[in-house]
């Protein structure tokens, strides 16, 4: 038996230098003699922590030895079997908080790279052409309407489409993904493999209407009326501001706006296409999570000279995944910690020019946790920035709620569910995913989604 | 896609196009838009609904040629298709029995005002429209206001026909029309929306504008919309269009509305300009 291998293989990544100036990947992805070396470090254990921490429960020491083996082919299925999205997965997943977090290599050095791996095996099969489409059943003469093309949406639909339902999935954007598509941008999910996802569930049968936004071109009564169930996963996308002074200043965004131009609708390619993106010198991002840093790097790559992550707590609390904050310093991000923007000022013409921000400190531990910030009396001071870009978070749009009847939603708008099988107060109405929790990621939505799927089927075959 | 069944120039620089979006033509009501994208380069712009027809299936907007999208809309052909479609969005016009309303119309309100007057017929009011242009041959469609309207007063900035002027004018044409509404309506330009609300005000008559901001999804998920009513920021897509023109706050809308105008210029220029007068 050779020793425990502790160290994990690196994963090639185009240099910070060069990458601040494109938009293309910035990890490049194991190849496929490191991604056996990486796999070989696993110990296959018996009672595998790291498969607890997934939120679908992949079989990953399976899925492993699979790589170890050079069985590719063996392997991506093993992981399809509960993972419709690996390569998004792959790439975007908290592994940190989540596999990886559990696997025994971690208590003396690095945790097998899980998330890595899923992603070497999800390419190889897309550089190998079209994956394998599972046999179709007959169709079982139930139609379900899916609200959202997001992660969530996308789930149910493969899985229920799987088990003989007749599927539409109806998308408010002109283009599906949800989230994967108009807010994680281009270099770090490349949206041909959004694109692929979305195609994929198609090749299921699945009916894809875009540009239809439900509560407006139709409600959700009225597709009662045409569906035997309907699931609802629309998502956060409701931006939050900080409701200072200034914040309807030119130059001042949300985070969605900031990032939708860029993604959804291409802006970083103006004026070859239509959309506008303002190209500004000195960006100051306010947030701590994925959207800030992605906000952040997506300013840098659009050739801002400085852009800074202004962050209320400290780095300890950053809830970013720690790879990507760590992309982010490299490519050049100052981080203003313990930092918060009071003001917003502009100049005569109605355009950002400062920031007035206070400096905070760290008090006692709060609801989540986390040490409450404490502003610091006195301590303002100000920065010159031509942009702005309000990354604090989103909640659950309100236009299916308030067209919907008899809907039950919590505090933040969000959709309240039976916490097991995802069931709404409406009968016949199902949801999960970010409109259920409020914002969250990829890989719980995508297990809410699973739940959910399997509920309605459960309902809708009693009912047969 | 969705099929083009009518582009046609009614007056310089002003086109009705009709689309083919049966569902959108199902849910359609007074006062929503719709967002399109020409073709798949394109922006998503926000059009207000002009009319419709639920047995055909159709859609119809008034558009003015401003820009690069503007006119990748004049260019179209019936038979063409375009890529996006997305509607009815935004709340419908507050429709009541309010008495005497006058809807006032310019520039591509022209044609939206028209469903609007004709609901609040439906709903008992009296319907007065009074329309504002440049000149004489710049006004459209003013044979369905007279239609639904007891009167419809006009305005020329040229003096070619009705009042001479602006609707700096309105508190005198009122008085000479003998028209005293109870509420007022206006779709137009954000000058003339602004301008109307100020004359409106010291005659305590409540009017309402439909406020035309630059957007991107209209659903509420990006919040450039944004303007402020009543001392609070609103999304325009999902609680508007229309607001209290005596609530809004129109000098930052003004700046807001600028914010691209260096870079609306970018694709002018390459639009070419076949379409242009
Ligand atoms: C910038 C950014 C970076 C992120 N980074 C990560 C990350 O690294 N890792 C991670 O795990 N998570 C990340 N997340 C979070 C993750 O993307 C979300 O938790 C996940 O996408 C939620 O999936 P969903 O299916 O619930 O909703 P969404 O992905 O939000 O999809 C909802 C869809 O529903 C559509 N919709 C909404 N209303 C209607 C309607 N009325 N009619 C029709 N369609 C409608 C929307 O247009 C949208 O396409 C990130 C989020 C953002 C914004
Ligand atoms: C809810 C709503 C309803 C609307 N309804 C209609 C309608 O029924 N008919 C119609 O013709 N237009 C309508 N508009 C305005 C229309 O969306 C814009 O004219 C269009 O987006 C301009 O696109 P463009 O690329 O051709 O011009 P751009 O290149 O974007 O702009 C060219 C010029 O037009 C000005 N401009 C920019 N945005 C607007 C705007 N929102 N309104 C007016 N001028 C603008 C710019 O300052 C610039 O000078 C509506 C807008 C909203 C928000
Ligand atoms: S789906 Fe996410 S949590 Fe599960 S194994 Fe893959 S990377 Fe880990
Ligand atoms: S916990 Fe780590 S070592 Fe054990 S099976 Fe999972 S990945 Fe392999
Ligand atoms: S247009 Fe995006 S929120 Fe209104």
């Amino acid at each position: 038996m050779s020793p425990v291998d502790y160290i994990r293989r690196p994963m090639p990544k185009q240099e910070p230098f060069e990458r601040v100036r494109n938009f293309d990947e910035v990890a490049l992805g194991y190849p496929a003699d490191v991604a056996r070396e990486e796999a070989s470090r696993c110990l296959a254990c018996k009672k595998p922590g790291c498969v607890d921490g997934c939120p679908v429960g992949i079989d990953i020491p399976g899925f492993i030895n699979c790589v170890a083996e050079g069985d590719f082919a063996m392997g991506i299925r093993k992981i399809k079997e509960t993972n419709a999205l690996p390569a998004v997965c792959g790439r975007v997943c908290p592994q940190e908080e989540q596999c990886e977090k559990n696997c025994v290599l971690g208590k003396k050095g690095d945790p097998v790279g899980i998330g890595r791996l899923e992603r070497f095996l999800a390419d190889w099969e897309a550089e190998k052409g079209a994956g394998e489409a599972p046999p179709l059943p007959p169709l079982n003469g139930k139609a379900v309407a899916v609200i959202g093309s997001g992660p969530a949406g996308i789930t149910v639909a493969a899985d229920l489409a799987l088990r003989g339902y007749e599927m539409t999935m109806f998308e408010a954007l002109h283009e599906a993904g949800g989230v994967l598509t108009y807010g994680i941008p281009e270099f770090r999910l490349p949206k041909a493999i959004v694109r692929r996802e979305v195609e994929y569930v198609r090749s299921l049968g699945v009916r894809l209407r875009l540009n239809f936004v439900v509560g407006k071109t139709r409600t959700i009564d009225s597709l009662l009326d045409s569906f035997d169930a309907i699931f609802v996963a629309a998502g956060a996308g409701l931006p939050w501001f900080l409701e200072i002074p200034g914040e309807n200043l030119n130059g001042v965004y949300s985070a969605n706006e900031y990032l939708t131009r860029c993604n959804l609708m291409r802006g970083f390619r103006f004026p070859a296409v239509d959309t506008p993106l303002k190209r500004s010198a000195r960006v100051a991002v306010f947030g701590g999570g994925n959207v800030a840093m992605d906000s952040a790097r997506t300013a840098l790559r659009l050739g801002a000279d400085e852009v800074h992550i202004v962050y209320r707590r400290s780095r300890e609390e950053l809830p970013a995944r720690a790879e990507e904050a760590e992309n982010a310093e490299e490519e050049g991000v100052i981080f203003d910690f313990l930092t918060l923007p009071v003001r917003l000022i502009g100049d005569e013409r109605g355009w950002l020019a400062e920031i007035e921000c206070r400096r905070m400190e760290l008090g006692e531990p709060d609801a989540s946790g986390r040490r409450r910030p404490i502003e610091i009396p006195g301590s303002e001071f100000s920065m010159s920035m031509d942009a702005s870009v309000c990354a604090i978070g989103n909640s659950p749009n309100p236009l299916i709620p308030m067209s919907t009847p008899g809907l039950d939603v919590g505090k933040r708008g969000n959709i309240v569910v039976e916490e097991e099988t995802g069931q709404t107060s409406r009968e016949r109405v199902w949801a999960g995913g970010d409109v259920v929790t409020g914002a969250a990621t990829v890989i719980s939505a995508m297990g809410a989604g699973r739940k959910a799927a399997r509920s309605i089927d459960q309902t809708l075959f009693a009912r047969r | 896609m969705f099929p083009v069944v009518e582009r046609r120039m009614i007056v310089p620089n002003v086109h009705v196009l009709s689309i083919e979006a049966p569902e959108v033509a199902e849910s359609a009501r007074p006062g929503n838009f719709i967002i399109l994208r020409p073709d798949e380069q394109g922006e998503r712009i926000p059009l207000t609904i002009a009319d419709w027809d639920t047995s055909a299936g159709t859609v119809t907007s008034v558009f003015v040629q401003v820009g690069a999208s503007t006119a990748k809309l004049a260019r179209l052909k019936p038979g063409d298709r375009i890529p996006s479609y997305a509607g009815p969005l935004g709340h419908e016009t507050e429709i009541d029995r309010f008495g005497t309303v006058l809807v006032i119309g310019g520039c591509y309100g022209l044609g939206s005002i028209h469903p609007i007057a004709r609901a609040l017929k439906a709903a008992g009011n009296r319907v007065f429209a009074l329309i504002e242009a440049r000149s004489s041959y710049l006004l459209y469609w003013e044979d369905r206001l007279r239609a639904t309207c007891e009167r419809v007063v006009v305005i020329t900035r040229d003096g070619s026909r009705g009042y001479k002027g602006h609707v700096t004018r309105l508190a005198e044409i009122l008085a000479l029309e003998g028209i005293k509404p109870d509420r007022v309506i206006v779709h137009g330009c954000t000058y003339q929306m602004m301008e109307i609300s100020g004359q409106t005000q010291p005659l305590g008559i409540k009017t309402i504008v439909s406020m035309n901001p630059i957007m991107i999804d209209g659903t509420g998920m990006c919040g450039v919309c944004r303007l402020t009513v009543a001392g609070e920021t609103k999304f325009a897509c999902v609680d508007g269009p229309e607001f209290d023109g005596h609530e809004v706050d129109w000098e930052e809308f003004l700046a807001r509305r600028e914010s691209y105008s260096s870079e609306e210029v970018e694709p002018l220029h390459r639009s070419g300009c076949a379409s242009h007068f």
